[in-house]
């Protein structure tokens, strides 16, 4: 570890700093900007400048988005939908993960390139279809429509990155466990999931943020405002409150705040889940 | 061949994914090939009209639009975010006092959903209220700030500024992961042997780097020609289709005008665009398998 002192030793060194702190600030200025936005009234903003001091400081904003707005649905909703989806894509994705990595048998890489090719596949190509699907199942418009799409979309990237992780368990624990007499859904149960937790913790992280973020698949599948999520409930806001940027501002704060939660306290899991794939 | 009992059990486990997986993601694959070829409204039963769309796509000025544009975003996408992402992973691969919170401020919009970053971007591009403009005016330099998301040569490159604000910290996370990976004796030999810093960088470190690199222009393919989110909470395409591209043309056409076989046409181009990249991914995957 090298200390502050060693590491501006060089004046190129001391430079470099000067611009990484510049760019940090400049990477945080939109947040911070909603921040002070989402505290001022719009008159005030507009009478003054925004870059002036706030006459006053209010929290109606975010009454206003949360109250009027329908954030105070909204918000649950995308609980509603992420968690039980998270649920049942590593489920079902430990599952083949487990089969994957740990048999020989034909049609192997063939089933584990299509999970991989199709994580790949631009949503489009999937949309018109699954509209189709879901509305024939009758299930367009519920919260399942959208869990059941979630659920099997992720098991793409879920089943990769697992099955990756699963090859690099020793082996010698699952003989050790089957000449024990242990059937292979306990050995799936008992030995490799808890051996595989990092990675489960990892891809467990990630995939609430991206499942919580999803716009487009909800308002393909949902028409109804009162099932929306967060992210289509607050396209619903800005076409409500078109000129109120305050209330809009301070709804997008309310409906990040989950996922910056997340990011905050698992940090490290959302990290090295971004990262497994890409290195070995 | 099954033999015994054992042998089922591998496919035990697949059965339920896979089945689920073919019925939302491969099954729906192919059939918006079909639908392409229908003049499906979204309500009655499609009807087999040939190659009529594509026709109608080929002569449809607003497809040529949103192409352009998309590619645009791609050029943007494989070059600015790759060569900032590397130079940051550079400069923070070093312990460097504050590293953590440097870290973390350019992660941090990734963690937010598009439509949030959109609607917050959209409120800083704001022509009188906003604060690029309220800055620019401040300083005196200009007297009037542009408007970033009502002029037409503008707009498109407004928003491509906001995926890249976001897709720096991604692109320097794997590059960072990449980094780790590299054995430090490489670089010091290099240097034993009297390489500066530059060919340090060009000859051994960038070579080294090139798996991360494929992963990371091909991601930034996919998630430009992903490009949906911003568009449509910012702009819808506009102004005239200035800032249109082919996700959200094809949502246009499909949920607002009613045209799914047309929109389903559109989902084709953007797939056969794709598919060199994903088949790229699947050889990078498939030469680790041969690693094992």
């Amino acid at each position: 570890m090298e200390t502050a002192k060693t590491y501006f030793n060089s004046p190129w060194r001391v430079l470099i700093y000067l611009v990484l702190v510049i760019a940090t600030f400049l990477w945080l200025v939109p947040m911070l900007t909603g921040l002070v936005t989402s505290i001022r009234t719009f008159d005030d903003i507009l009478y003054n400048g925004f870059i002036s001091w706030p006459k006053e400081v209010t929290l109606e904003n975010f009454r206003t988005a949360w109250e009027r707005g329908g954030l105070s649905h909204y918000l649950p909703n995308s609980f509603i939908i992420t968690l039980p989806s998270l649920g049942l894509t590593l489920f079902l994705s430990s599952l083949a993960a487990y089969s994957l990595a740990r048999f020989k048998f034909k049609g192997n890489h063939l089933i584990f390139f299509t999970f991989v090719g199709g994580m790949l596949l631009p949503f489009q190509v999937l949309m018109l279809p699954v509209f189709r699907l879901t509305d024939w199942m009758g299930l367009y418009d519920t919260y399942w429509g959208l869990i059941f799409f979630h659920t099997a979309f992720q098991l793409g990237f879920c089943t990769f990155m697992l099955r990756n992780y699963m090859r690099t368990v020793p082996g010698e624990i699952l003989e050790a466990a089957r000449i024990d007499g242990c059937g292979e859904v306990r050995i799936w149960w008992q030995i490799m999931l808890p051996l595989t937790l990092p990675a489960i913790a990892a891809i467990a992280t990630l995939e609430f943020t991206w499942i919580f973020n999803d716009y487009l698949w909800a308002i393909v599948l949902l028409r109804s405002d009162k099932l929306k999520p967060i992210t289509a409930g607050l396209a619903t806001l800005q076409g409500q409150y078109v000129t109120e940027w305050p209330v809009i501002v301070a709804g997008a704060l309310i409906g990040t705040l989950p996922t910056l939660l997340v990011f905050l306290f698992l940090q490290r899991y959302f990290i090295e889940g971004l990262t497994l794939g890409s290195t070995k | 061949m099954i033999k015994s009992r054992r042998d089922i059990i591998p496919y035990l486990f697949l059965i339920v994914p896979v089945i689920i997986y073919i019925v939302w993601v491969i099954g729906p694959m192919f059939y918006t090939f079909y639908l392409s070829l229908t003049d499906w409204d979204g309500l009655t039963t499609p009807n087999y009209i040939g190659i009529k769309n594509y026709v109608k796509l080929f002569d449809d000025r607003v497809f040529y639009i949103s192409m352009t544009n998309n590619l645009k975003w791609l050029l943007a996408f494989i070059t600015i975010p790759v060569v900032f992402g590397l130079g940051l992973a550079m400069v923070l691969n070093v312990a460097i006092p504050g590293e953590k919170f440097f870290k973390m401020s350019f992660y941090m919009p990734m963690v937010l959903a598009m439509v949030v970053s959109g609607l917050i971007w959209g409120w800083m591009f704001h022509p009188s209220g906003g604060l690029i403009n309220n800055f620019l005016t401040w300083t005196g330099l200009v007297e009037k700030g542009p408007g970033w998301l009502s002029d037409r040569d503008l707009v498109l490159w407004s928003i491509i500024g906001v995926a890249i604000w976001r897709q720096i910290g991604y692109v320097m996370v794997l590059y960072l992961a990449g980094l780790k990976s590299v054995n430090p004796q490489l670089l010091e030999a290099a240097h034993v042997d009297g390489a500066n810093n530059w060919h340090t960088f060009w000859r051994i470190l960038l070579p080294l780097l090139t798996p991360v690199t494929v992963i990371v222009l091909v991601i930034s393919v996919i998630d430009s020609l992903r490009a949906f989110d911003l568009v449509s909470v910012m702009t819808r395409g506009g102004p005239a289709h200035a800032s249109s591209v082919l996700a959200n043309f094809m949502y246009i056409e499909a949920f607002n005008n009613y045209k799914m076989g047309y929109g389903a046409s559109i989902a084709v181009m953007l797939f056969f665009l794709s598919l060199v990249f994903i088949f790229v991914y699947l050889r990078r995957v498939m030469q680790d398998e041969m690693e094992y």
